[in-house]
């Protein structure tokens, strides 16, 4: 195996490029190392993209966020501004792993690993982030939803790599939130997940709705009908009955180990409804 | 192919070198003789191989040796200014915070940098910084009393 | 009056909350533990592990991975020649497979090379044909007469005909009329119960280092319960005689059982006997939980009648116990104990050890008791519910007391269930109301406790002070309660005494840390140790004072005249004594080896308050009390640590630690992540009420306190889970789903 630490993101890409065998991003490395301790991956090659201009801060941009690819869980927790607009996705990231891990993780990290799990992804895909991609062309935006293709697989092609996640700017009376379930209160991966990202009219009433769910198929879910649940509505027993039950089918779950398939459906829609009322809430909605 | 790390570990500049692969806990353990961070499971689940990498709280076990170059490490073996033990250390003994002890060094390190933090915390949010760290002996009941003595010592100094 | 015998007495140090010897050692991260030794020319070893549940092994190919450069040995199950003994070739055959992969994990290569990577390399070029058989890893299908059989001619003549072929073991105990028991009850209760097996998930992963020389003799440094008994078992399956191999226990992170017999360790010294040079085996995590021995997993059924008025008539219990690939007799401590809180007239328990293509089971705190417990509280809570009676009253009713006929067979003395039942009624927590959506739980506990071989050697150095040589590795400060109890016997402060525990060498026999036995027994042997230097010193006072030994009498530290007949001396202290001991017949030291019996029944009450999410059944635990009766507590801080440690084990039992096997016989979830045991945030402050209802075994009165707390968390939860959803939990653990879906069903 090689370690590189390239300075510029044009040698990171051309390392990645030409590598012939397995190559991995180290940001954080709170996945690579566990797979690679556990032999599921020996690569070849190494990049540490840490030392990479701008990749580890977060700076404002037309309104919203800029997150470097290589900013930590921590420093998320550490920016005011970012969460207090997107109180969702910080403690979506902030729910990976322990206090250590968050020392370390990344959100790019979450969700190039594509694992159906991720805590942050629900979070970005409900707040409708675009990711930036370096490879050997010129670099990309894309919506987030686009970049995991299953578990441990990513549309990313053969020396691209992530550079940052965008988080918009957002109009007022807007919040979300994240909910995950777990066994445990800490440390656990999520057994279900959902995101709400809602925009509240001066009444209170939605406006504009996004709802993802996490761990209940093979890749997030962004759920269309979930969201149209709640437009128009003031959050009422109704809506809220409504959405619970648009997540519930629209999950495609799997048994394992960690849950059962009619464990997941159930609990996903339980989730999406507390996570809509915490988003309503911190919108400045009143129920 | 094995290569060089300068860096520094509890203030002192110190070199080694290692294949790319080799974590920084085995680095400190094994070619630093500093084995107080302990593998508990070497996956990030437990926590005892706890050290600080530039100030930010991490498991060693999940940073590349090769990381550590240029960096600022900071284990279990610097928490004592020499013989004067550091206010955790000596509530850990005091409130019988430790059975077995393995745990011990990875909680000290994860205590100390909360109350870096966060001078004054809640019980629950001693409990939910160190979720990381699994402590099997105790049930954590005297390791909580433990930090909040140490805690309270540290504000009155 | 027996030697042993309690005595009421005033203690100045025993009782006292003093700072532990090897704190400072163990807060700077200064301690040694299994993995932190080095030796010169040290090799790495690593085991290949069989991935199959159960599976022929066919031929094992070395050649490629021998010739690899840096390999410097190989090991595989042909290198060992088993003893006959079953015991011992059981061990054996668990450390390194003979012809067979009984579980997934079961070791069946080794190597040693000169680094972690290379040994790695070296296990990718080990070829194994398997012929991979049908495999049975629940307890209930093993049962089953179509099912695989696991091993053939383990099968004890205890066994009844017509059992199924996994069927190694059947145990009976009890008294009474069952029939007429369960006539005479107002209901009539019949439950079964399933427990998933669970691991005692110690941090500190197993761990030796093995040094064999050509003429050998051997070294092995390794974290162990018990040094004497890895060298008993280490000696016979290397085949070498027990002077030969010392064996060096090290700081020990966690053991709870599991950490009584050896893995690795025979592994190791094999390697090293090849290789020539010392070799270290440190187990990954996954190798821990795939590996090692967790606890047996059980199917039980109990049966209990009780009058309207909250009598026991008759109880019932039929267990039946896996403990993996192997022989187990864990069954029967669970038969013994699965009564043992009540005084009954009728009782009787049947217990099956039954082969599954585990992992060999070992001894997890209170080894076969939580299960057993688990389901007759159940039983005994739902008739509570039942009847609407006081849980509490209930077992003040039927409690277990002096002079009564266990439902094991011995008659119990003085023991502290009555007062620890009357300390949770009285206590604060027993009456605070419930929050709406809250629920309560209780159960009883019961452990047998331990007393057995032991071995003290009390030196008093010529400054006064003394050190004490023990034989049992120190798991959670038992060397701050040997030194006080030396200290007060001696009548010399805490701080003049220094406990070692020392290697196979330089001590006699000692059994291994285990049963909760420590406190009491090497309490005995310390206590009996100090009264034999005492002796020694009042000798050395009579010769200089020139008078004879029994007109000396020893207190508060120092030698004095016994009285107006005897002259007038100035008492001389223990420092004095030692002082001119050179002059006066020489070094003075008080030894003791024992058997010691009469290690005193333990029980434990815990109380819990729990709410249960009803849409996720996701259980929080929101207050929780051990009541346990502890004898004397010698060091109260590490007695409260025992009881707290136990409950946090028994709550992640109850909630949501076990072992997944999928449908391929494969361990799922060997690691942490996935094993969940209890973090800081899922628990409450634990109290801890130390009751002291003194042993009538024990000089101070001691009681073990190691175990007994790992048994009530089990009932008491689901007792309190079954009362918050209105339907009776039947299965550990009760992991949300289970819990959602007995909240549908209710």
């Amino acid at each position: 195996m090689r370690y590189e630490k390239p300075q510029t993101v044009a040698e990171a890409a051309r390392l990645l490029s030409a590598e012939k065998g397995l190559s991995r991003i180290l940001a954080g490395g709170t996945d690579v190392l566990v797979q690679m301790k556990s032999g599921l991956i020996e690569p070849d090659l190494i990049v540490d993209i840490k030392a990479l201009p701008g990749l580890r801060s977060i700076v404002a941009e037309a309104g919203g966020f800029r997150v470097g690819a290589a900013v930590a869980g921590a420093q998320l927790a550490e920016d005011r501004d970012l969460k207090k607009a997107w109180p969702g996705v910080v403690e979506a990231a902030n729910l990976i792993g322990s206090t250590q891990v968050q020392g370390r993780c990344t959100m790019a990290g979450n969700l190039c690993n594509a694992s159906p799990a991720a805590d942050s992804v629900p979070a970005l895909v409900a707040a409708g982030a675009t990711v930036r991609i370096a490879g050997p062309g010129a670099a990309r935006d894309v919506a987030v939803e686009t970049i995991p293709a299953g578990p441990g697989k990513t549309t990313l092609k053969k020396g691209e790599f992530v550079t940052s996640i965008f988080l918009p700017a957002r109009p007022a009376r807007s919040a979300d939130a994240y909910l995950r379930f777990i066994p445990r209160s800490e440390m656990d991966i999520a057994v279900a997940a959902a995101a709400v990202n809602l925009t509240l009219d001066a009444e209170g009433r939605v406006t504009a709705a996004r709802v993802a769910l996490g761990a209940v198929a093979p890749t997030v879910l962004l759920v269309e009908a979930a969201a149209a649940a709640l437009i128009g509505s003031k959050l009422e027993e109704a809506a809220l009955e409504k959405l619970s039950a648009a997540c519930s089918a629209a999950a495609k779950p799997i048994d394992d180990k960690r849950g059962s398939v009619a464990y997941r459906k159930d609990v996903v829609g339980v989730l999406a409804k507390r996570a809509a009322r915490i988003a309503y809430t911190r919108a400045g909605g009143k129920q | 192919m094995s290569i060089t790390v300068s860096t520094s570990v509890n203030g002192d500049a110190v070199e080694f070198v290692c294949p790319p692969e080799e974590t920084l806990l085995d680095a400190l353990r094994n070619r630093l003789g500093l084995t107080g961070a302990k593998e508990g499971c070497g996956t990030g689940d437990c926590g005892a191989c706890s050290v600080t990498l530039n100030g930010r709280l991490v498991c060693s076990c999940l940073v590349l040796a090769a990381e550590a170059e240029g960096q600022e490490i900071g284990t279990i073996e610097g928490l004592a200014q020499g013989d004067k033990l550091h206010p955790l250390q000596q509530a850990f003994i005091d409130h019988a915070a430790l059975q077995c002890g393995v745990c011990t060094p990875g909680i000290l390190v994860a205590a100390d940098a909360l109350l870096k933090q966060n001078p004054e915390p809640s019980d629950e949010e001693v409990r939910f910084w160190l979720a990381g760290n699994l402590c099997r002996c105790t049930g954590y009941d005297k390791i909580v009393r433990a930090v909040q003595a140490a805690a309270a010592e540290m504000r009155r100094a | 009056m027996a030697f042993d015998a309690y005595q009421k007495r005033e203690f100045k140090l025993v009782g006292t909350r003093v700072p532990r010897p090897d704190g400072i050692d163990k807060v700077t991260g200064r301690a040694m533990y299994g993995a932190d030794p080095v030796a010169p020319g040290m090799l790495v070893g690593r085991i290949l592990r069989s991935p199959h549940a159960h599976a022929k092994i066919v031929a094992i190919d070395t050649s490629e991975a021998l010739a690899l450069p840096g390999v410097k040995a190989v090991v595989t199950g042909a290198d060992f020649v088993l003893p006959q003994d079953a015991f011992l070739a059981d061990i054996g055959e668990n450390a390194m497979a003979q012809g067979k992969s009984l579980y997934d994990g079961h070791a069946v290569a080794a190597v040693a090379a000169i680094s972690a990577e290379v040994a790695k390399a070296a296990l990718k070029k080990i070829k194994v044909t398997y012929e991979v058989l049908p495999h049975v890893t629940d307890v209930d299908a093993a049962m089953k007469a179509a099912a695989p059989v696991v091993r053939e001619g383990l099968r004890l003549e205890s066994v009844p005909d017509g059992a199924g072929g996994n069927v190694t073991h059947f145990c009976e105990f009890g008294h009474g009329d069952l029939a007429a028991g369960f006539a005479k009850a107002d209901k009539i209760v019949e439950r079964s119960f399933k427990t998933a097996a669970t691991h005692q998930g110690y941090i500190e992963p197993h761990a030796c280092l093995a040094s064999v020389t050509a003429d050998g003799k051997a070294d092995l440094w390794c974290c162990t319960q018990g040094q004497f008994n890895v060298r008993w078992l280490c000696s016979e399956l290397m085949g070498m005689e027990a002077s030969q191999l010392r064996v060096t226990p090290s700081e020990i992170g966690g053991g709870f059982g599991g950490k009584t017999t050896v893995f690795i360790e025979p592994v190791a010294l094999m390697l090293s006997k090849k290789a020539g040079r010392p070799v270290k085996i440190v187990m990954s995590r996954d190798e821990v939980f795939r590996a090692t021995g967790p606890t047996v997993s059980t199917s039980i059924d109990v049966k209990i009648g009780m009058t309207k008025d909250g009598r026991i008539t008759a109880g019932e219990a039929k267990l039946r116990y896996s403990g993996g690939a192997y022989q187990c007799m864990t069954v029967e401590m669970g038969g013994q104990a699965a009564f043992a809180c009540y005084d009954l007239e009728a009782v009787r328990t049947q217990g099956w050890n039954v082969l599954t293509n585990r992992p060999k089971e070992a001894a997890y705190r209170a080894p076969g008791a939580p299960q057993a417990i688990y389901a007759v509280e159940s039983v005994v809570d739902e008739l509570c519910q039942e009847f609407g009676l006081d849980p509490i009253e209930v077992r003040i009713k039927n409690a277990a007391k002096k002079g009564t006929k266990s439902s094991y067979g011995p008659t119990f003395d003085d023991i502290g269930l009555m007062a620890t039942l009357e300390a949770a009624k009285k206590h604060p927590h027993y009456t605070a109301p419930l929050k709406p959506g809250q629920a309560r739980g209780v159960s009883c506990g019961f452990w047998f406790n331990f007393g057995g071989n032991t071995c003290v050697t009390l030196n008093v150095n010529t400054d006064g002070t003394v050190g004490v040589t023990e034989g049992n590795p120190d798991i959670g400060g038992s060397r701050a309660s040997i030194s006080l109890m030396a200290a007060e016997e001696l009548g010399i402060p805490y701080e003049k005494v220094r406990t070692i525990v020392a290697d196979t060498a330089s001590l006699g026999f000692c059994d291994v840390t285990d049963g909760s036995r420590v406190t009491f027994a090497v309490g005995i042997a310390t206590i009996r140790a100090a009264r034999d230097a005492i002796k020694k010193m009042c000798g050395r006072a009579a010769k200089i004072w020139g008078i004879a030994e029994e007109a000396v009498e020893w207190r508060e530290g120092a030698a004095h005249p016994a009285g107006p007949n005897a002259g007038k001396f100035p008492p001389m202290t223990l420092a004095e004594i030692a002082a001119v001991s050179f002059q006066t017949g020489g070094p003075i030291a008080g030894h003791h080896e024992v058997n010691a019996d009469g290690a005193g029944v333990s029980f434990g009450v815990h109380l819990v308050d729990l709410e249960v999410d009803k849409e996720t059944g996701a259980t929080k635990i929101q207050r929780y009390t051990v009541f346990q009766d502890a004898g004397k507590a010698v060091h109260p801080d590490y007695v409260e640590g025992q009881m707290q440690g136990g409950a946090a084990q028994g709550i992640g039992w109850a909630l949501n630690e076990e072992y997944i096997y999928g449908d391929d016989g494969r361990l799922q979830n060997a690691g942490f992540l996935d094993y969940r045991v209890p973090v800081a945030s899922d628990l409450p402050p634990i109290e801890a009420v130390i009751l002291e209802i003194p042993n009538p075994g024990h000089p101070y009165g001691v009681r073990g306190v190691g175990e007994t707390s790992i048994v009530p968390p089990l009932a008491a939860i689901s007792n309190g889970i079954s009362r918050a959803v209105g339907k009776r939990l039947q299965q550990l653990p009760m992991s949300p789903p289970r819990v959602l879906k007995a909240i549908k069903s209710a």
